[in-house]
């Protein structure tokens, strides 16, 4: 049964541990798919009273879905403001859902399976996004899993679906499958190669498109890129995930020749790089979300490249996550902005980087040396 | 693109906008200043969402003017209008889908590429309680919309059908 929950913990954070595969180059992988319920108007359109029995027809079935034995649900209403931004760092709900919730009871929602790999987010821009999560290249797999959860909960709700157009969805772009499919990669070698532009056009050639870590309109930022399919009708769920691997795979390649091309090319210059990027973030003072996520890539690069002995690839991810403000106001049991939390970004990158070196290595007290 | 013109519109600041649209066949464009398309309810400032918001009110403005159809009546059902549509980028209901069927076949070809789909099927063999309350809830906003507009025989057509299915359950 679903229980509501008042803490979030570390929900979420699974794929953090650095698991799966390619995991080198694909942080993470997720697919979604939009529903909606027949006889209520679209979340745009609906009263209080349509999203209210709109989420009291998620709950009942999300409390007797299999794929959601165990579920954990969270009303956005109900959320106080930073944990509602601890869930959008963790991009387990998107900035839509949250601002619906700024307006009069929204009755939005996010439903999280007790393992973490699967969701729903109830009252967003359509009635249900189903969503399953997986760490690494693991599209098959997250596929599958979102499915199943498909499978489930349409057999207790009736949903929007049309012969023609398959499922209705509250936006054109998402009509008939509903699929949204995505991995966050992390392309170094082709930013720094400048080969980028030419891979990133292909792919919007090839029916796939690209954000910015942070998702739709964001820039892009410490060289973190989120691939998606473009279009979700007239294609089968399965071509459509089929299509989108087989290009990241390309995609990998081209970035690890373009990782060996700086190795050979220029390897004083690339080790350099890194170690500056390890140096900064190991004793700044103040960090800015923006200059972290840079420099992060340049250690991802190095340990992939095993130029850096440490830190390790869950390290990273942590920092990735965990380094952002309302991460670090949450631990620091208050609101942080500007220059407090750049301040206690910058405490909490350092301590997580000494953790990982060895002992002999530390450098905390002052007057000890970095190697 | 618009640099150092002024605006169309007040001729005095500069022009920061492109308008262009289409009307009697004939395509024309306007330079305006952040203010003056603001009050034309044009926006620049939606990122992410402004290409597809953009590209429905060029392909509105074409598809009514060239078919000399009357504007449509809003959908019966959620009472979303062609012109929300443009805003917004966004349906109201699934009767929308049906209601707007016309335009919004040319619109989701161009975006889809298609507009047939072929992934999963989907019959709803759930419980009849579920259907019932969905049911239920669709023929009281019919009734809503009926008194709305002043139809009521319509709405007295939607009282009696929601009365029966009250009585049997």
């Amino acid at each position: 049964m679903t229980e509501e929950r008042e803490g979030l913990d570390s929900r979420g954070l699974a794929w953090l541990s650095g698991g799966g595969d390619e995991s080198e180059i694909v942080l993470s992988t997720r697919v979604r798919l939009a529903r909606n319920l027949q006889g209520f108007p679209f979340p745009i359109r609906a009263g209080i009273e349509d999203s209210e029995r709109v989420l009291e027809r998620a709950r009942a079935a999300i409390g007797a879905a299999d794929s959601l034995r165990g579920a954990d649900l969270w009303t956005v209403d109900e959320l106080e403001s930073r944990d509602r931004e601890i869930l959008l760092e963790r991009h387990l709900v998107s900035r839509e859902l949250l601002e619906r919730a700024s307006e009069v009871p929204s009755h939005a929602a996010l439903v999280l399976s007790a393992d973490d790999s699967i969701g729903v987010m109830v009252n967003e821009e359509d009635h249900l996004r189903l969503q399953a999560f997986g760490a690494g290249f693991a599209l098959e797999d997250t596929w599958r899993r979102v499915d199943r959860l498909d499978e489930d909960l349409g057999a207790l709700l009736p949903f929007a679906f049309h012969h023609e157009l398959g499922f209705l969805t509250s936006c054109p772009t998402n009509v008939g499958t509903g699929l949204r499919a995505s991995v966050l990669i992390h392309l170094p070698g082709l930013v720094l190669t400048k080969e980028i532009n030419k891979v990133l056009e292909g792919i919007s050639q090839v029916g796939l498109t690209y954000r910015g870590f942070h998702g739709e309109g964001s820039e892009v930022a410490g060289n973190l890129f989120q691939l998606s399919n473009q279009t979700t009708l007239g294609k089968t769920e399965e071509d459509l995930v089929e299509h989108l691997a087989r290009i990241t795979g390309k995609v990998i390649e081209y970035e690890r020749s373009a990782r060996s091309v700086l190795l050979r090319e220029a390897p004083t210059v690339l080790e350099d790089k890194v170690w500056r990027a390890y140096g900064i973030l190991r004793r700044s003072r103040s960090l800015s979300t923006g200059e972290m996520l840079n420099l992060l890539s340049g250690l991802r690069l190095g340990v992939s490249l095993k130029l850096l002995p440490t830190p390790r690839v869950e390290t990273l991810n942590e920092i990735l996550v965990l380094g952002q403000t309302a991460h670090r106001s949450h631990a620091a049991g208050m609101t942080l902005d500007g220059s407090d939390a750049d301040v206690a970004r910058a405490a909490f990158v350092r301590e997580r980087l000494a953790r990982d070196e060895a002992p002999g290595e530390r450098a905390d007290a002052p007057g000890q040396n970095l190697n | 693109m618009t640099k150092g013109i002024t605006c169309d519109s007040c001729g005095e600041r500069p022009a920061e906008i492109q308008l262009t649209t289409i009307e009697d066949g004939e395509m024309s464009t306007l330079h305006l200043c952040s203010a003056c398309a603001s009050e034309k309810g044009v926006s620049a400032s939606i990122p992410a969402k402004a290409p597809l918001v953009d590209f429905l009110a060029q392909l509105g403005a074409a598809s009514e003017t060239e078919s000399g159809r009357a504007p449509m009546e809003p959908c019966p059902y959620c009472g979303t209008t062609a012109a929300d549509f443009r805003r917004t980028g966004r349906l109201g209901c699934a009767e929308c889908w049906v209601h707007f069927d016309q335009r919004l076949r040319g619109l989701v070809r161009r975006l889809q590429g298609s507009v047939q789909h072929v992934g999963k099927l989907y019959v709803h063999t759930g419980s009849e309680i579920g259907d019932r309350i969905g049911e239920l809830a669709a023929l009281r906003r019919r009734l809503q919309r009926a008194i709305d507009t002043e139809d009521f025989e319509a709405a007295a057509e939607f009282r009696d059908r929601i009365r029966e299915i009250e009585a049997d359950s």
